[in-house]
């Protein structure tokens, strides 16, 4: 699982209302190159949840992120920052672990990269 | 790419092994899918460069496609576990980056605005009663430029009218009709090979501006 599909993560309970970012339990991670593509990481810097990010990371031994990104327009034109958020969004992966609900400690598995996000009948 | 070579590239791909019946899996045809995804791209612009979701994506046909085309980044989701590891073989295979999740769509709870597209075979609602509709009204909530779907075309009228009204769709357009072939998969299907009629949708999700005025309005 890439962070950024972590990012788009939210617990899905019902009645959960604080449920993201999702803690990340990590047994296996693993990072994988992929094509860096700057049009891309530059529209989906803003939708990206910063410190969800920068946390997620920091949980699979990444350090390299700025906690917080001031100026955007900047940062963004800055091919070193590019580069850090590109590895970080879409090279790194969780191969094995899990997601911990932050409302109610509920561990979703992440087994072969997946994420399991189906509910018990009680939680739905 | 071609029309013809994305349908040679996703005859390669590996099919459901044991198909359940509960969640009504069936195998998008590789000539639908290659149709879905090529007029999705050439005529509309909704693929290449976008971030596409895959809903009921089983053995990834869908996603794949949508990756051979270019998307920025693919997410397929699916309640089943043995669709999803199939899913995931297949895209090595391919040598494109699929990104799967294992969920029910009725209880998907995505954050933030991230999905350009969704493309989707959904259940035909045939076991389940309504379950095409709930693929639907999801979809129309996490995509925020277009939708892509197949349904049964006996069921035309309704699907326009649920999209339109129950979920403020923009616009419910037809795009054409196909032959759907549903392969004798299951013990009660009679006939060696049946075709069904179904419709390749386009929706239009609801602007952003007009939910929000939607919202306020409920609350005067």
């Amino acid at each position: 699982m890439r962070l950024l599909t972590h990012n788009m993560l939210s617990c899905n309970i019902k009645g959960v209302t604080n449920g993201f970012p999702l803690r990340i339990e990590v047994e296996k991670s693993m990072e994988k190159e992929v094509d860096f593509n700057i049009d891309f990481l530059k529209s989906i810097f803003s939708k990206v949840e910063w410190t969800a990010l920068v946390d997620a990371a920091r949980s699979l031994g990444y350090n390299e992120l700025p906690e917080e990104v001031a100026d955007s327009s900047t940062m963004l034109e800055s091919s070193d920052f590019l580069k850090k958020f590109h590895h970080a969004l879409l090279e790194l992966h969780l191969e094995e672990g899990a997601l911990i609900c932050p409302e109610t400690g509920r561990r979703f598995p992440v087994n072969k990269g997946i994420p399991n996000m189906l509910l018990h009948e009680d939680e739905v | 790419m071609k029309l013809k070579q994305l349908e040679g590239l996703l005859g390669n791909l590996e099919q459901f092994s044991c198909p359940k019946i509960e969640l009504e899996q069936y195998p998008t045809s590789v000539h639908i899918a290659s149709r879905m995804l090529f007029s999705a791209e050439k005529t509309f612009g909704d693929v290449t460069g976008k971030v596409v979701a895959d809903f009921g994506c089983g053995c990834g046909t869908l996603g794949i496609a949508a990756a051979l085309l270019d998307a920025d980044y693919v997410v397929g989701v699916d309640i089943d576990a043995q669709s999803l590891e199939t899913a995931s073989v297949n895209a090595e295979d391919m040598e494109v980056e699929l990104n799967l999740m294992q969920c029910d769509i009725n209880n998907l709870k995505w954050r933030g605005q991230f999905i350009d597209t969704v493309i989707m075979n959904p259940p035909f609602g045939t076991r389940k009663k309504g379950a095409d509709m709930n693929f639907l009204s999801v979809a129309l909530k996490v995509a925020t430029q277009a939708v892509y779907s197949l349904h049964k075309t006996s069921t035309r009228d309704h699907v326009k009218k649920m999209a339109l009204r129950d979920c403020d769709a923009t616009s419910a357009e037809v795009l054409c009709e196909l032959r759907f072939d549903v392969p004798q998969l299951y013990k009660f299907h009679k006939k060696k090979e049946v075709d069904i009629a179904v419709d390749l949708w386009r929706f239009v999700p609801p602007k952003d501006q007009d939910r929000v005025v939607k919202t306020f309005s409920r609350h005067q």
